[in-house]
C-alpha cells in the first residue's frame, strides 16, 4: 500500500475543519437555544396554527396544524410553478424559433423581447406588475366582462368555475383515450418498420380525444355546467364577485413575471440547440424529399432538443426556486406561509427554516431526476 | 399590355403590381398612423369590425401585390426577402408595424409629453404622463438610501476614486502587465475595502479585523521567502499564528480611537442604501464569490474522495436552495449559530450569504471549463515536472477561465439582478427604496415611475456587462 502523508493530510485538514466549523456552529446554537429556554424539536407540527391563509388550494383555517400550514405554502408554490413552468416554455419556444426568423422584423422584435426582460432583475419586475401595472385594473364594479364571463379586477381574476356531475366518468374517459393513443402509437410505429406504411396516427389520436370525452357526455351521464362570477354589493362602495374561481392578483404578477421572465432564457437555450444541429443535416433531409414540416419534425427537432433540455432544466429549476420571491408581494408560498408567518408565531428559526430549504432540496432534485430520465431517454442510443 | 393575373404577380406587368402593391401598403399604414397619432379614422364610414380590420386586409394585399422574384429592383428584392418572403411572414410583419406604431403615442406621451419634469412638489403632476418630478425629489434617496444628506460627498469620492484605480489596468505598461492580476485579486479590493470601511463607514482604523489583514499581508510578504517545499505547510501554519500573537500578545486597543480617521461621522450600515449599496454588495459578492467558487471547483475534481464528497456537497445544497431562504438563514438562524455576544453587522452577513450562493454557481461554470480541456494538457504540464498547483495556476486555469466567460459573465449578472433580494435582511438598495418611497403619503400613487427608473437603470447595467463580456470572449478567443 503506497500510503503517503501527502495524501491524508489536505484531506484531514478539510473533514477536520468541516466538523470544528458544524461543531463550533451546533455548541453556539444549544448554548444560545438553552438561553432562551427554546427547546429542539419538530413537535410543533402538529399544534394548532391559528392564523390564516388567504389563498390555499386544500381547506385551510386558523384550526388546522402547522403542518398543514406547511403543505398549503408547498402546494401554493408547486401551483405557480407548474403554470408558470408551462406558459414559459411555450412563450420561450415560439420566441426562440422566432429569433431565428429569416424575417427581420419578427428576428429583431424577439430580439428586443429577451434582452428587454433577462435584464431586469425578477423582483422589479413582480413589483411593477403587483404594484404599478396591476393597480391600473378597474374596481370590481367597474369591471367589464371579456367574452362574457372572465372578469379582471383589481381584485383578481374571475373566471367561470366547472360544476361537474359524474366528473370521475369523464376522468376514466380521459385517461383511456390516453391509454390507447398510447397503443396506437406503438402499433403505427411497429406497422411502419415492418411494412413502410404509415397510419395517420396524428388524426386518430386528435379524435380519440374529443370523441371518447363527448361519449362520456352523450351516454355516460356526465353533466358539465358553468358558474359565473355574480357582482354583489357587501355595502355602498365594497363590491366583491361571487361564485366562480378567483385568481388573487398577486398569483397573476407572480406567475407573469415569472413566466415573462424566464421565457427569454428558455428562448435561448431553444436557439442555441437548433443552431447546434448541422446545417447539412437540414440539406441531407431535404435533399431525401422530406417537407420542411418533416424536416422540422423528423430530424431538426430530435437532435436539437439533445442539446436544449439540459439547460432548460436549470431554467426550470431557477422558474421554481425564483417562485420563492412570492414572499415580497405576499404571495402565499412556502417562504411566506411557513419561513413567514409560522417561524414568528413559533420562533422555532433551526427546524423552519433547515425544512423549507430541505423541501427546496427535494424539490429541485426530483424536478433535474425527471428531467434527467427524460433526457436519457431521447439521448443518442449507441449500439 | 399584356393580360393582368391580379392572383398571380409576375415581373411583366411589375410596374402595375409594384405601383398598386405599395400604394396600399402605405394605405394601410397611413390609416394606423393616423389612427394612432390623431386619431382620425380614414375608414370611419365602413362598420366597426371591417374598419378594424381593413388596415391589416389593405396591408396584405399590397405585400402579395410586391411580392415578384427577381425583380431587378435591389430595394424591393432585399425588402421581399427581409419582412416579406411569404403570406405568413407577411402579416406577422404587418402585426409588427401596426403594434409598434400603435405603442408609440401612448408610451412618447406618458415619458415625455405629458410628463412633468419641474418643480419639487407633488402638486405638478397633473398631467396624465409620468411625474419625473417625483424621481427628481428623492433622487438622493434613491442613490444614497437613508445616508445623510452632508456626508454623501463620502460615497462619491470614494467610488470616484475606486472607479479610477480599478481602470489602472488600461494604462498600465507593459513592464507591469504581469502584475495586474495580483493587483486586481489582492490589493485593489483590499483597497476597495480600506475605502469603504473607514471612509463610506467611517470605521476606525483598528478594528478587529486589522489583526487578521496584518497577519495575511506580512505572512505572504514573507512567504515569497520559504522554499516551495515547505510553502504548503507554511501557509497552514504561520498565519494563524501571526494573527494570534498580534491579537493577544500585542495590543492595538489603545490606539483605536486614535486611528479614526478624523472628523467622519460613524454612519451604520442600516443607513445605507439605494444604487450605492447595490454597487457595494454586487462588488464585493463578485470579489469573494469568484476564488470561493474556483476552489469548491477545484476541489470537486480532487483526487482525494474526501475533498470531493464535500465540495460536491457545498455546490449541491447551495444550487438546491433559492437565495431568499438562504437570506432567511443569514437573517434568522445564523445569529443562533454564533456566540452570544459575537455580532456580526447584517450587511456582512447578506454579503457572505450571497457570495457563498453565487460561489457554487460560479463553481460549475468554472468545472464545466476545466472538463472541456483536453486531457493532453493535464499530461503536458506534469510530463514537464509541475506540481498540482503550479500546473493549475500556469496551464489549466488560464485556459479553462478563458473558455468559462460567458458563464462567469451569467452568473455575475444573476448576482448583480439577485441584490434586490435583500430586502429580507432589512437592507433597502434601490428596489427597497422605491418601495419605502412609494408609501410616503405625501408622494401615493407613483409606483410606476420609480418601477420604470430602476428598470431602466438595471437594464443599463446588465446590458452593459452582457456586451462587454461579449467583448472580452471575443478578445480572448483562440483558436484551438
Amino acid at each position: 500500500m503506497n500510503f503517503k502523508l501527502k495524501d491524508i493530510v489536505p484531506q484531514l485538514i478539510t473533514v477536520l475543519a468541516v466538523v470544528l466549523v458544524f461543531g463550533f456552529f451546533t455548541y453556539n446554537a444549544q448554548i444560545n437555544m438553552e438561553n432562551r429556554g427554546i427547546d429542539f424539536g419538530y413537535g410543533f407540527l402538529s399544534q394548532e396554527s391559528s392564523f390564516d391563509v388567504q389563498f390555499s388550494l386544500i381547506e385551510y383555517d386558523g384550526s388546522h396544524s402547522y403542518f398543514r400550514a406547511y403543505l398549503v405554502g408547498l402546494l401554493n408554490t408547486i401551483l405557480v410553478s407548474v403554470i408558470g413552468i408551462i406558459i414559459a416554455t411555450i412563450l420561450g419556444v415560439i420566441v426562440g424559433i422566432a429569433r431565428l426568423s429569416p424575417n427581420y422584423l419578427i428576428n429583431k422584435f424577439a430580439a428586443f423581447y429577451v434582452e428587454f426582460f433577462r435584464n431586469i432583475p425578477l423582483l422589479l419586475q413582480i413589483f411593477f406588475w403587483y404594484f404599478a401595472a396591476l393597480r391600473a385594473l378597474p374596481l370590481p364594479q367597474d369591471a367589464e366582462a371579456m367574452f362574457g364571463v372572465f372578469f379582471l379586477t383589481i381584485k383578481g381574476l374571475y373566471v367561470p368555475a366547472f360544476i361537474w356531475q359524474n366528473f370521475n366518468i369523464f376522468f376514466y374517459s380521459i385517461v383511456a383515450a390516453i391509454i390507447s393513443i398510447i397503443v396506437i402509437r406503438a402499433h403505427a410505429k411497429k406497422v411502419q418498420e415492418n411494412q413502410g406504411k404509415q397510419i395517420p396516427v396524428f388524426l386518430i389520436s386528435v379524435g380519440l380525444i374529443f370523441i371518447l370525452p363527448l361519449l362520456s357526455f352523450l351516454i355516460g351521464g356526465v353533466r358539465l355546467s358553468f358558474e359565473v362570477p355574480v357582482l354583489k354589493q357587501l355595502a355602498t362602495t365594497s363590491f366583491i364577485y361571487e361564485g366562480g374561481v378567483s385568481l388573487p392578483p398577486e398569483l397573476i404578477a407572480l406567475t407573469l413575471s415569472l413566466s415573462l421572465y424566464t421565457a427569454t432564457f428558455i428562448a435561448e437555450c431553444v436557439r442555441a440547440g437548433i443552431q447546434g444541429v448541422g446545417k447539412g443535416q437540414k440539406e441531407a433531409a431535404a435533399s431525401i424529399g422530406l417537407t420542411p414540416n418533416q424536416v422540422l419534425k423528423l430530424v431538426i427537432m430530435p437532435q436539437a432538443l439533445r442539446i436544449i433540455i439540459p439547460p432548460t432544466t436549470n431554467q426550470y429549476l431557477n422558474l421554481t426556486k425564483n417562485s420563492s420571491l412570492a414572499a415580497a408581494i405576499a404571495y402565499p408560498d412556502l417562504v411566506l406561509v411557513f419561513a413567514g408567518t409560522a417561524l414568528m408565531q413559533t420562533g422555532k428559526a433551526i427546524e423552519i427554516v433547515s425544512i423549507t430549504m430541505f423541501t427546496y432540496l427535494t424539490l429541485s432534485i426530483s424536478i433535474s431526476i425527471l428531467m434527467n430520465w427524460y433526457n436519457k431517454k431521447i439521448a443518442i442510443q449507441e449500439k | 399590355m399584356s393580360n393582368i393575373n391580379f392572383l398571380k404577380p409576375d415581373r411583366t406587368n411589375l410596374n402595375t403590381f409594384l405601383y398598386l402593391g405599395s400604394f396600399l401598403f402605405f394605405i394601410s399604414i397611413l390609416d394606423v398612423f393616423l389612427n394612432s397619432f390623431f386619431r382620425l379614422n380614414l375608414t370611419g364610414f365602413l362598420p366597426n369590425f371591417l374598419s378594424f380590420l381593413l388596415p391589416l386586409i389593405l396591408g396584405f394585399v399590397g405585400l402579395y401585390f410586391i411580392r415578384i422574384e427577381y425583380s431587378g429592383i435591389k430595394n424591393l428584392d432585399l425588402l421581399n426577402k427581409h419582412i416579406n418572403t411569404n403570406n405568413f411572414n407577411a402579416v406577422l410583419s404587418l402585426l409588427i408595424i401596426f403594434i409598434i406604431i400603435k405603442s408609440l403615442p401612448p408610451i412618447l406621451s406618458w415619458f415625455v409629453i405629458d410628463a412633468s419634469f419641474a418643480g419639487d412638489t407633488k402638486d405638478v403632476c397633473t398631467g396624465s404622463g409620468a411625474c419625473w418630478t417625483y424621481i427628481k425629489v428623492w433622487m438622493r434617496r434613491f442613490m444614497y438610501g437613508m445616508y445623510p444628506n452632508a456626508e454623501q460627498w463620502r460615497i462619491n469620492l470614494s467610488f470616484v476614486a475606486l472607479v479610477l484605480l480599478g481602470s489602472v489596468g488600461y494604462f498600465a505598461t507593459d513592464k507591469f502587465k504581469k502584475y495586474l492580476t495580483l493587483y486586481y485579486v489582492v490589493i485593489y479590493p483590499l483597497i476597495a475595502f480600506l475605502f469603504i470601511f473607514f471612509f463610506i463607514s467611517g470605521g476606525p482604523v483598528f478594528f478587529d479585523f486589522s489583526y487578521g489583514i496584518i497577519a495575511a499581508i506580512l505572512s505572504v510578504i514573507i512567504g515569497f521567502f520559504i522554499p516551495s517545499k515547505f510553502k504548503f505547510y507554511y501557509f497552514l501554519i504561520v498565519p494563524l499564528a501571526l494573527y494570534v500573537i498580534l491579537k493577544y500578545f500585542l495590543f492595538f486597543e489603545e490606539y483605536i480611537e486614535l486611528g479614526k480617521l478624523d472628523g467622519l461621522n460613524w454612519v451604520e450600515t442600516g443607513a445605507w442604501g439605494g444604487l450605492s449599496l447595490t454597487f457595494i454588495i454586487s462588488f464585493f459578492c463578485l470579489i469573494f464569490c469568484f476564488p470561493i467558487g474556483m476552489a469548491f471547483a477545484l476541489g470537486r475534481r480532487s483526487e482525494f474522495p474526501l475533498i470531493r464528497y464535500i465540495s460536491v456537497g457545498f455546490i449541491e445544497f447551495w444550487r438546491g436552495v433559492p437565495l431568499i431562504t438562504v437570506l432567511f438563514m443569514s437573517a434568522v438562524m445564523f445569529p443562533m449559530f454564533l456566540p452570544e455576544d459575537f455580532f456580526i453587522d447584517k450587511l456582512v452577513r447578506a454579503i457572505i450569504a450571497i457570495s457563498l450562493f453565487e460561489a457554487a454557481y460560479v463553481a460549475e461554470v468554472i468545472r464545466g471549463g476545466l472538463q472541456a480541456l483536453p486531457r493532453g494538457q493535464y499530461e503536458a504540464a506534469k510530463s514537464l515536472g509541475m506540481g498540482y498547483w503550479k500546473m493549475h495556476i500556469f496551464v489549466i486555469l488560464p485556459q479553462a477561465l478563458k473558455l468559462v466567460i460567458p458563464g462567469i459573465a451569467n452568473t455575475f449578472l444573476a448576482l448583480v439582478k439577485d441584490t434586490p433580494l435583500i430586502f429580507v435582511v432589512g437592507l433597502l438598495e434601490i428596489v427597497g427604496m422605491l418601495n419605502l418611497a412609494k408609501t410616503n403619503p405625501k408622494w401615493l400613487g407613483f409606483a410606476m415611475e420609480g418601477y420604470v427608473f430602476a428598470a431602466i437603470i438595471f437594464w443599463i447595467i446588465c446590458y452593459a456587462m452582457s456586451k462587454y463580456s461579449y467583448n472580452l470572449e471575443q478578445k480572448y478567443k483562440t483558436d484551438r
